[in-house]
């Protein structure tokens, strides 16, 4: 068994390397990929190996990189495109939400659109104004895309490989702030189903319902809640589009809590979803109101404030706090 | 006429092949003037010489010509037909190609088989040059589809009906196809409208830094929907490859030899490597933008009427007739062949069935996806429990 410590970021690289290495249809592309391996050094060393018509250095063009790719597509090649930081994807959406989304329907199913679309999102690297944002929510409204986001190394080995291999489009969330992680990663393993949730911690009291950046942060909130004397149990979601209510529902069923956790704003975000449907299905077995916590109705704030912005341990402990008392 | 790049040319294939465009590099004018266009055929029909484009036609046959004039007519009647459906509640609304027959005809005759075409929602001459049934694009305008073919069938992509899009998929496309050592071509077709897209202007950056093999087909009707060519652009709209470094040439978009050979042109630039061409043809939206539009309220018949002068098809009878080159017996029978054709479209677009209701669930996604089979099973038993009600 192949198994190696590494950190997520490079769990995504050999990822993608062993995506071009097994299949000549994989393409990578997007701003500074090539020589330069990326801003976070996700593609490093990728175009040297595989050369500049694979892993390809497109023009400063969000809307181009994502409409070309299409086209490839469209040719019988599997893009797997990078955009640089999350708020730097609008220029795309349009491409992303009415091609990109649509045209398998549109053609009653002949054609097919296996397009990776790999997006650093979230805060808490003290990065200047359209670097920290968690825009999952915009993604997850739209029929035809599917919307995932690894939270350890392993994860973002595996859902890579899966997310590649996909006929449908899919929006690859990584949570920026663990890309330096460290995980155990065994690559010769064989992956769960890219769209199921997992208990990553087992709890009695009350569920954290989390993805990316912020599984880890519920990790901690947990093990600070165990000082106390409160048993709670841990989900990474992984997937946004489709999400697994079935894996919530049964955790809910028997803690009878729950607190959603994401950066992205709460108004009409993932958390709402979630506590809409869980409330319909646990309705009798719930002991108090699904509760989230995430961010503000308010632009992503400058650095020096995200920490009052983003969803910390206190804030997390807060929310608990709450849910237990009913 | 033409502009030559003034970027190094790195052919991306056979190298060593060289270019015909950069030849004549004399005839651009300056803004104020209306710039020269490509024409073969003057709008009485007469044959008139092009050094630069003569030879991309130089071995068309009479009966080749007699097929250009065909086409031109049957795609005429095919949506005269589109809009009396419209008329008649048929269809939900037609896009019109009225008056665009020889840019469209010219332009897709010049397309090999193993080409591929991105359209907009008008292209419907291009659709009958590339093989796709006329009444596989009415789906979409009667509300039973959002688009009828298999794009892969006939290498003619699904209609797209945001503005300028396709531009990109088209390079995208091509780019695949210089990857892949093939000699294809990609043309993306587009409005004078869309060229002030964004993803217009990438498709050009994209095509021109990759050397993709694609032509960018402008027709230039001079209306986006209320909105003239001024509205849109202070330069000849050719010129704007000038800038992106590749070549762009006006032709005159309602003489349909000098579409084909202008297109044959630039298709074999890319097939060369020599990259992307853009062609602007210069026509005019005889019609509304739509079945939905009133163009009265824009602009007055003075303008159509002077334009009717220049009508494609009577310029191309004219030549065909002068040059003995059909008879009576020809125009008789296409005339026929055209009400049948009329026939058979109104017919099956009548017989054309509502989709099924949980069409609505299909292929939304290719590989499935929890939620949709949660709503499909929720729209079942709700439409079950009707079935329930009408039993008791």
């Amino acid at each position: 068994m192949a198994a190696e410590k590494m950190a997520l970021a490079k769990a995504i690289n050999e990822s993608l390397r062993r995506a071009l290495e097994t299949d000549p249809k994989v393409l990578v592309m997007g701003e500074d990929v090539g020589k330069l391996g990326g801003v976070f050094r996700v593609t490093d060393g990728l175009q040297k190996d595989f050369g500049e018509s694979r892993v390809i250095d497109t023009p400063l063009a969000e809307s181009g990189i994502v409409g070309t790719a299409i086209g490839l597509a469209l040719r019988g090649y599997r893009p797997v495109v990078e955009i640089q930081f999350d708020g730097f994807v609008f220029p795309a959406y349009d491409q992303i939400v009415t091609q990109l989304a649509k045209m398998h329907a549109r053609s009653l199913g002949k054609v097919k659109l296996p397009v990776v679309v790999r997006i650093p999102y979230g805060g808490g690297i003290g990065a200047v104004e359209h670097h920290s944002e968690s825009p999952e929510s915009l993604f997850a409204h739209v029929a035809g895309l599917k919307i995932v986001s690894p939270s350890n190394a392993s994860d973002a080995y595996w859902m890579m490989q899966q997310a590649i291999q996909s006929d449908d489009p899919v929006i690859f969330f990584e949570p920026k702030r663990r890309y330096w992680d460290k995980g155990e990663v065994v690559t010769d393993g064989i992956p769960g189903p890219l769209h199921k949730a997992q208990v990553v911690r087992e709890g009695r009291d009350l569920t954290l319902a989390a993805y990316g950046p912020m599984v880890k942060t519920c990790l901690e909130v947990a093990a600070a809640a165990a000082e106390e004397g409160r048993d709670l149990e841990v989900l990474d979601l992984r997937s946004v589009s489709p999400l697994d209510f079935d894996t919530i529902q049964t955790s809910v069923e028997k803690t009878r809590r729950l607190v959603v956790v994401h950066e992205a704003p709460v108004f009409f975000g993932s958390g709402a979803e979630i506590a809409a449907r869980i409330t319909e299905r646990c309705f009798y077995h719930l002991e108090a109101p699904v509760l989230r916590v995430g961010g503000y109705h308010a632009p992503y704030p400058p650095a020096r404030l995200e920490e009052e912005y983003l969803p910390g341990l206190d804030r997390v402990l807060d929310a608990v706090d709450r849910a237990l008392a009913y | 006429m033409t502009v030559e790049s003034t970027a190094a040319r790195k052919p991306r294939r056979s190298a060593g092949t060289k270019s015909t465009a950069g030849k004549t590099t004399s005839a651009r004018k300056t803004a104020s003037a209306e710039p020269e266009l490509v024409q073969l055929l003057t709008p009485e029909g007469k044959r008139v010489k092009n050094a630069e484009f003569d030879k991309y036609v130089a071995g068309i046959t009479p009966e080749e010509l007699r097929g250009l004039y065909r086409d031109m007519v049957l795609t005429r009647r095919f949506d005269a037909e589109a809009t009396a459906l419209q008329r008649q509640g048929e269809l939900g609304l037609w896009a019109s190609l009225l008056g665009q027959e020889a840019a469209q005809i010219g332009s897709g005759r010049a397309t090999r088989e193993d080409d591929y075409v991105f359209p907009t929602y008008r292209e419907h001459g291009v659709a009958w040059c590339r093989g796709v049934d006329p009444t596989n694009l009415l789906g979409m305008f009667r509300g039973v589809n959002n688009g009828g073919w298999d794009p892969n069938s006939n290498n003619f992509q699904l209609y797209t009906i945001v503005i300028g899009s396709q531009t990109l998929h088209a390079t995208g496309y091509a780019m695949g196809v210089a990857k892949d050592g093939a000699d294809s071509a990609v043309i993306a077709y587009f409005g004078d409208g869309a060229s002030s897209q964004g993803d217009v202007a990438e498709s050009f950056t994209f095509s021109a830094v990759y050397n993709a093999p694609v032509v960018f087909f402008c027709q230039n009707n001079q209306w986006a929907i209320s909105e003239p060519t001024e509205k849109q652009t202070r330069v000849p709209l050719y010129q704007r490859a000038q800038g992106y470094g590749f070549p762009g040439v006006r032709v005159d978009g309602n003489d349909v030899l000098a579409c084909l050979a202008v297109t044959k042109w630039a298709l074999e630039r890319a097939r060369n490597g020599e990259g992307p061409t853009l062609v602007e043809a210069f026509t005019y939206r005889m019609g509304a933008h739509t079945t939905s539009d009133d163009p009265t309220r824009y602009r007055g018949d003075e303008e159509r009427r002077s334009w009717e002068a220049k009508d494609p098809i009577l310029r191309l009878r004219a030549y065909l007739e002068s040059a003995n080159h059909a008879d009576e017996g020809f125009f008789a029978e296409l005339e026929t062949e055209s009400e049948a054709l009329g026939k058979r479209v109104r017919e099956a677009v009548r017989a054309m069935p509502d989709p099924d209701r949980f069409a609505i669930f299909e292929n939304v996604y290719a590989d499935g996806h929890a939620l949709v089979d949660e709503e499909r099973a929720q729209f079942a038993a709700y439409q079950a429990s009707f079935a329930d009600v009408e039993g008791a």
